[in-house]
């Protein structure tokens, strides 16, 4: 062990003491020492370290990755930047998230994924920029998929719209299918965003008793299940891969059940709103419960937390989608939809999901690192020479969420004033502490 | 009104009960006779400033307001948002706050989306009357509808009302669904199933797609403006086959008893769902509603901005 310790470098070592470890091979009491960006010791009869951080009553984990955020740069520096949301990432215990490419410009050829990750350098949490499938997410043609692989892009989606047209669906399907070798075999997941635009249009809630009482457009349950619905086909037609972005209906959960039944390769991801909130919350017109796709009903919210319960569903993300306030205060039809997700949807999975604690993680850390193809890197088990990128949670202390408290220069949070149980009290980034004790170093 | 934002904002059908209801429509009634008089004028909102904010195009609920607080000695401004700072950018709220903070006491917001006088309701201290949001409610509307149907029937209790044609898109038709049912009458619906709103969960109302099955049941026949402006007509095959089915021509006027009332909120899109010569009948109260929107306006305003006043102390400002 000190043979170990005299390798590592100047910034010196981080001890962990007195929590849990708990990760994919299961949970057991050991204190953690990292350094270098790796993990040098994981040790129930205690280490010591350069520096140490307080793990009691705490559980060590791996770094939670998030599927799906919103960063908003280029283009919208004003809501948020890649900066301020790897903060905000790192004090939600993420470690790793991937960028959506509806920016302005949209991450759709070389240059702008060059640029996300230029930006990412030296922030508070690994970011990796997915791209559009199709150039300038207008679902027509394909973008130079290959090349943006080579840059480092696993994920590709036209979030924020699906890809409407199923035969450029099919053809952007078929032609990931054969970049494995550009990958190391991980497969290029083709990722969707399932909403009928047809069947969506004019709607800026669920369709339901929510929208005909308050006189508001809505979005039909249908319009999600019908794309979930030609995206299964398309996948048995292909054999290629497909990801389900945000799953808010029953019906969209009960698809893709049967679809892993029938062998197929697709998994899907949820978001903490659409297990924690219902259309009902709209009733006085405030945007901050806008979003895409919308808050459904209370059925709906069931078949969400039945489908993380018995694994239909792989990973809750966040749709992380900062709004300046002044965008947030437009009418109801015409403000954007979105909310801010990553400082709460690890307190949201712990105190709303009635899941032990290594499950949330899985939902959280390994399984979304797994669909992302990042698993080399995060949601790693916890043990030596494995990479050091962790939190430590404190799953035992309620807190009371305030917007204005986030690292987003946006506050769009629909859960202010709530009190929620379990929050992150340091997270660590290749070794080194990004948070401690709630508080960002970087 | 049973909560405090009811008693200060008209916002909502939805906020009033069936006392607050009868409380309007009795004070109406001396409005009414205010606006038969030769001067029709009375001093009770005198130093009261109202601000009209109208995003949507409206004449016919505008100028009805005016009247009303013209009548009551209230100063108005218009703001108007065609030639405003709106066309520069200026937000919903910014707009609001800045009118708020020039001291008023009421404002009257239309607006092309649902829910905005409730987002006003926030921003401001003055009164805010929902003048008609995007297809939500029009409660001013509603409430002459109800005085009118009042006036002619007696009592809306067991009343039967028909409300016909472009529901779904019609912010007249929730409130006046909301109103009547209130008032103990009983809604039937008659329209094609895409001229439905999507859920009905909740609405306590009966629904057909055969009008000619109602016709002969009814005390109010109320026809819904076919909303051509909001892809209503995109809604049925064609406007042709929508005045077969659901205009009311005049054998279907025929058909009606002799005391039923036709009803229609303007303006009217005649020859598509009422034919020209049965929106002139002796049963055909349109007109009446028009009159009857001013003082049920003076009655909203007089409600909401002569507060601490009581009907009775209302009666007496009126005498003086």
């Amino acid at each position: 062990m000190s043979a170990r310790l005299a390798a590592v470098p100047a910034h010196g070592t981080v001890a962990m003491k007195g929590g849990t470890v708990v990760d994919s091979a299961g949970s057991r009491r050991a204190d953690v020492l990292v350094g270098d960006g790796r993990v040098i010791a994981v040790d129930p009869a205690g280490v010591e370290g350069d520096r140490t951080l307080d793990a009691s009553g705490c559980v060590v984990a791996p770094g939670l990755v998030d599927l799906h955020v919103h960063l908003r740069q280029p283009g919208r520096e004003d809501a948020e930047t890649v900066e301020t949301g790897a903060r905000g990432a790192a004090l939600g215990g993420f470690t790793a998230m991937i960028a959506m490419p509806n920016t302005d410009p949209p991450i759709d050829c070389a240059a702008v994924v060059r640029e996300v990750q230029d930006l990412s350098a030296g922030t508070c949490c690994d970011v990796y920029p997915s791209a559009a499938i199709t150039v300038g997410r207008r679902g027509t043609d394909l973008v130079p998929m290959a090349e943006l692989v080579r840059l480092g892009v696993r994920i590709f989606t036209d979030d924020g719209a699906g890809v409407q047209d199923a035969q450029v669906m099919r053809r952007a399907l078929e032609y990931a299918a054969g970049l494995d070798h550009l990958t190391g075999g991980r497969r290029v997941v083709l990722a969707q965003h399932c909403e009928v635009d047809e069947l969506a249009a004019g709607g800026s809630m669920h369709e339901g008793e929510w929208s005909s009482r308050l006189g508001l457009g809505g979005q039909p349950s249908e319009a999600e299940e019908l794309m979930v619905m030609r995206d299964i086909a398309l996948s048995r037609l292909t054999g290629s891969r497909v990801h389900f972005q945000h799953l808010s209906t029953a019906g969209s959960v009960a698809m893709v059940r049967a679809a892993k039944e029938a062998g197929l390769p697709v998994t899907a991801e949820a978001a903490p709103h659409h297990f924690t909130l219902t259309d009902a919350c709209c009733a006085d017109y405030d945007t901050v419960f806008k979003v895409h796709p919308p808050l459904r009903t209370g059925a709906d919210v069931d078949a969400i937390r039945a489908g993380l319960v018995d694994g239909t569903i792989d990973a809750i993300a966040t749709d992380h989608a900062p709004h300046t306030s002044a965008d947030k205060e437009r009418p109801f039809d015409a403000a954007p939809p979105g909310m801010l997700g990553l400082e709460t949807a690890l307190a949201l999975a712990l105190t709303e999901l009635e899941l032990p604690i290594e499950r949330v993680l899985a939902l959280m850390a390994w399984q979304p690192a797994a669909v992302a193809g990042i698993d080399d890197r995060h949601g790693r088990p916890i043990a030596p020479d494995e990479p050091a990128n962790l939190c430590v949670i404190d799953p035992g202390v309620t807190w009371t969420v305030s917007g204005a408290a986030m690292a987003s220069p946006s506050r769009n949070t629909p859960y202010e004033g709530r009190e929620l149980r379990g929050r992150v009290r340091h997270t660590l980034l290749a070794s080194e502490p990004v948070v401690i004790d709630g508080e960002p170093q970087r | 009104m049973p909560t405090d934002a009811a008693r200060r904002h008209l916002l909502s059908i939805e906020d009033l009960d069936r006392l607050d209801l009868e409380r309007v429509l009795d004070l109406t009634d001396s409005f009414a006779e205010v606006s038969q008089r030769r001067i029709p004028r009375v001093p009770a909102l005198r130093g009261k400033t109202v601000v009209w904010l109208f995003y949507e195009d409206s004449t016919r609920t505008r100028l009805s307001f005016e009247a009303a607080a013209k009548q009551l000695s209230a100063d108005t401004v218009n703001f108007s948002v065609g030639s405003s700072s709106v066309n520069k950018g200026e937000s919903v709220r910014d707009t609001v706050q800045t009118i708020g903070a020039m001291g008023i006491d009421a404002i009257v917001v239309r607006h092309s989306c649902a829910g905005v006088p409730h987002r006003v309701a926030e921003w401001i201290d003055a009164s805010v009357i929902n003048a008609g949001d995007g297809r939500h409610e029009h409660p001013t509307q509603a409430l002459l509808d109800l005085y009118t149907a009042r006036t002619r029937l007696g009592s809306l209790d067991g009343a039967r009302v028909a409300i016909v044609g472009d529901i779904r898109h019609s912010r007249v038709a929730r409130s006046d669904v909301l109103a009547f049912t209130a008032m103990g009458a009983e809604v039937t619906l008659v329209a094609p199933g895409p001229l439905l709103p999507s859920s009905l969960e909740g609405w306590p109302v009966a629904v057909t797609h055969d009008f000619d099955s109602v016709l002969g049941d009814i005390d109010i026949c109320y026809l819904l403006r076919m909303q051509l402006e909001r892809e209503a007509g995109a809604s049925v095959p064609s406007l042709r086959e929508f005045r077969a089915e659901y205009g009311l021509d005049s054998a279907r006027a025929d058909r009606l008893g002799a005391d039923t009332l036709i009803m229609h909120p303007g303006p009217m899109n005649r020859g598509v769902e009422i034919d020209g010569d049965v929106a002139d009948r002796p049963n055909a109260v349109i007109t009446e509603q028009v009159a009857n929107g001013v003082a049920v306006r003076m009655a909203v305003l007089f409600l909401l901005l002569g507060s601490g006043m009581d009907l009775a102390e209302g009666e007496r400002v009126m005498a003086a």
